[in-house]
């Protein structure tokens, strides 16, 4: 089984940690259904840790095994799809509780980008501070690239960050993402921290400038 | 006067800078913290030699993992007591304030803000919990974050995140017998979906929105991530000023006037200007029970399971999901399903008006036989003063537990769950699959007194029978 790889170019640049992610390339796994919440990608019980680390171990739980540990028939057990990097789901993919949990499991399973018809917000930005590209495409490509996968297990697919498109066998189809996320992906500065501690000094200006921070004056 | 919102408003007053990519980096006025989603954060401060940038700006309590039953240390599950311990360890000489059981402060985190003052018109409010939208109930900014981003918070006291779009919901007209907060805020979410809310802020308005309390803005504000919307609010006015006087962590006298008149400032302009509006009717809205697996699958208590057929081709799909997890019928009338739990309490519904609501239900009648009811004050607080009032009373003679405070039931991360198939009448905020702690369990979200009466009896009832 081919290893899914990112094109990693390495910043000259510092203060930036992180690698740019221009394209993910990988296997595809589909996991059809609208509104699948971060309470199913990841159990409450599972965020009783003090790390990220085993959480690989625990995606989509509760839909994969049943109470007496028997794996149920699910995507992610699915051996066909076994090493998959890139997911590919229907609408509203991580609504619900603010979990960071959730892309940290689905990560740690080896998922390395996400392509949807739409995504929760709040799960799509932990998405980007992780590094981990989400990419929408309409219903249409969505549903055919499901079926093509289900035809093809083995499909190579490649999610192009930087031009906004997905590519398989002969095909492409375009997909949009936050300009934000795009930009902070293919330019390797997603870190978040990094980004804001450039601006202490005006971050304590605008504090100063708060009615409800200097007593009303 | 300007043609601004609220919404636009105090972001631009925290706008630090205008990132490159686009987002802005915003100055969070307030962060609020827990056990749950914070040991990663502090762990990755370490990993990078940062330290708390405004520790005088970030509160803690305890309220996820937190047993309700007993505060003995330690607890018996020894992963709760890994969670906690971590908290007051990262918490030590950090300069946070931390609210724990034995402040007599402690409560759920979107409970406290308010209750201590802590929440003030024209904030900016985050917290890693996407129930944080609660806090805009006050006319203030407020969204859920995650891990990575609580760090930012902690390192710099700000975020990077796009600005959303702001749509003004108006509910007209006035609330029939029996209906609540609850009732509206499951309405907005079954009209709009559960993914309408994507990439908007919702500013709540109107006549209903006008006359209600501070508890029940903030039940509305609170669901507005289940509705897709990352943040909601509601302008602030009168009823918000009174209800901050002489809280703990308000402004006091000449201050507090000073406060009033900015707070003014910032609420919406009359002629402000919004990117959608909305209108609903709430003469028409019904008290709301959810038959699926999403908080937008509700139908009023006197309708029935939704047929496949009725629902919009795109809805059927999640809907017959939906049916096999629960095996309800379509067709037949969802008053009198039977259920097995009552559950009063989370962010949601958790508040002292929560409790007279249920408790005059309640009163002087008898759970259901074979039903497991409790009820959860949403903070030490609140449990207090239920009990200088006698409400605890009411509702141990009822034959409900009497409960400490935390999330409890809403959410199985801490002893008290759903186990296996069991049906829940709950006012909490999630009906997903597997929410309330167990895989199979069912969970039928409504109002608190809608709870109230489904416990007496022991199927889904009519709260207006009891009115």
């Amino acid at each position: 089984m081919r290893e899914a790889r990112r094109t990693i170019r390495t910043m000259s640049a510092i203060q930036n940690q992180n690698p740019e992610i221009r394209e993910v390339r990988g296997r595809a796994l589909p996991l059809p259904s609208n509104d699948i919440d971060t309470d199913q990608i990841i159990p409450a019980r599972y965020l009783k840790a003090i790390t990220f680390d085993d959480l690989g171990n625990h995606a989509f739980r509760d839909q994969r095994f049943a109470a007496d540990g028997s794996p149920k028939d699910h995507p992610f057990n699915d051996q066909r799809y076994a090493g998959a990097s890139i997911l590919v789901v229907n609408k509203n993919f991580g609504c619900g509780s603010s979990r960071e949990h959730a892309p940290q499991s689905l990560l740690r399973f080896g998922i390395r980008a996400i392509i949807g018809e739409s995504f929760a917000e709040i799960f799509a930005d932990n998405c980007t501070t992780i590094g981990m590209p989400t990419a929408t495409a309409s219903k249409e490509d969505i549903e055919n690239l499901m079926s093509v996968i289900r035809e093809n297990p083995a499909l190579d697919l490649e999610l192009d960050i930087e031009n906004n498109e997905a590519r398989y066998l002969d095909f492409s189809i375009p997909v949009t993402q936050k300009e934000s996320a795009r930009t902070v992906l293919s330019q390797g500065t997603w870190d978040s921290v990094s980004l804001l501690l450039k601006n202490r000094e005006k971050t304590d200006e605008t504090a100063r400038a708060l009615p409800y921070l200097n007593h009303f004056r | 006067m300007g043609k601004e919102n609220l919404f636009n408003k105090v972001w631009k007053l925290h706008t630090v800078k205008e990132l490159p990519d686009g987002r802005t980096q915003l100055f969070i006025g307030l962060h609020l913290i827990h056990e749950v989603t914070t040991p990663q954060a502090f762990s990755m401060l370490r990993e990078r030699n940062l330290t708390v940038a405004y520790p005088e700006r970030t509160f803690a309590t305890v309220d996820h993992i937190l047993p309700t039953h007993t505060l003995k240390r330690p607890f018996i599950d020894v992963e709760a007591e890994g969670m906690i311990s971590a908290l007051e360890h990262n918490l030590r000489g950090s300069g946070i304030r931390f609210f724990d059981p034995s402040s007599g402060k402690q409560g759920i985190v979107h409970v406290i803000g308010p209750e201590l003052g802590l929440t003030q018109p024209g904030m900016t409010i985050a917290c890693g919990d996407s129930h944080t939208s609660t806090h805009g109930a006050f006319g203030t900014v407020a969204f859920g974050i995650g891990t990575s981003q609580v760090r930012d918070v902690l390192a710099t006291q700000c975020l990077a995140i796009q600005k959303p779009k702001v749509r003004r919901i108006t509910v007209t007209g006035s609330l029939g017998k029996g209906c609540f907060a609850k009732d509206v805020i499951l309405n907005i979410i079954r009209t709009l979906g559960v993914k309408g809310g994507i990439g908007y802020a919702y500013e709540y308005a109107g006549p209903v929105l006008d006359r209600m309390s501070m508890e029940e803005r903030m039940s509305i504000c609170n669901m507005s991530i289940e509705g897709g919307a990352r943040a909601g609010y509601v302008n602030p006015d009168e009823t918000a000023f009174s209800y901050l006087e002489d809280r703990e962590f308000s402004p006091k006298d000449e201050e507090f006037a000073r406060a009033v008149s900015w707070w003014k400032s910032i609420a919406s302009d009359p002629d402000a200007e919004y990117d959608d509006e909305v209108t609903l009717n709430g003469s028409a809205i019904s008290p709301m029970v959810t038959w699926g697996i999403n908080p937008g699958q509700s139908v009023p208590v006197d309708g029935a399971f939704p047929r496949l057929g009725e629902l919009a081709a795109e809805e059927r799909k999640t809907a017959e999901e939906a049916y096999a997890h629960t095996g309800f019928h379509p067709g037949e009338r969802i008053r009198g399903t039977k259920i097995d739990v009552a559950f009063i309490g989370s962010c949601t519904n958790a508040r002292i008006s929560d409790l007279w609501e249920a408790a005059k239900i309640v009163e002087g009648r008898r759970v259901a036989k074979g039903i497991k009811a409790l009820v959860v004050p949403g903070s030490q607080q609140v449990k207090r003063t239920a009990e200088e009032e006698g409400l605890d009373k009411i509702f141990i003679d009822a034959g409900f537990e009497w409960r400490g405070a935390g999330c409890s039931m809403c959410l199985g991360m801490n002893p008290d769950k759903l186990v296996g198939r069991q049906i829940c009448a709950s006012s909490s905020n999630r009906n997903f699959k597997g929410r309330q702690g167990s895989a199979a369990g069912i969970t039928l979200l409504m109002g608190p007194a809608m709870v109230a009466a489904a416990a007496i009896e022991g199927k889904v009832a009519d709260v207006r029978d009891y009115l």
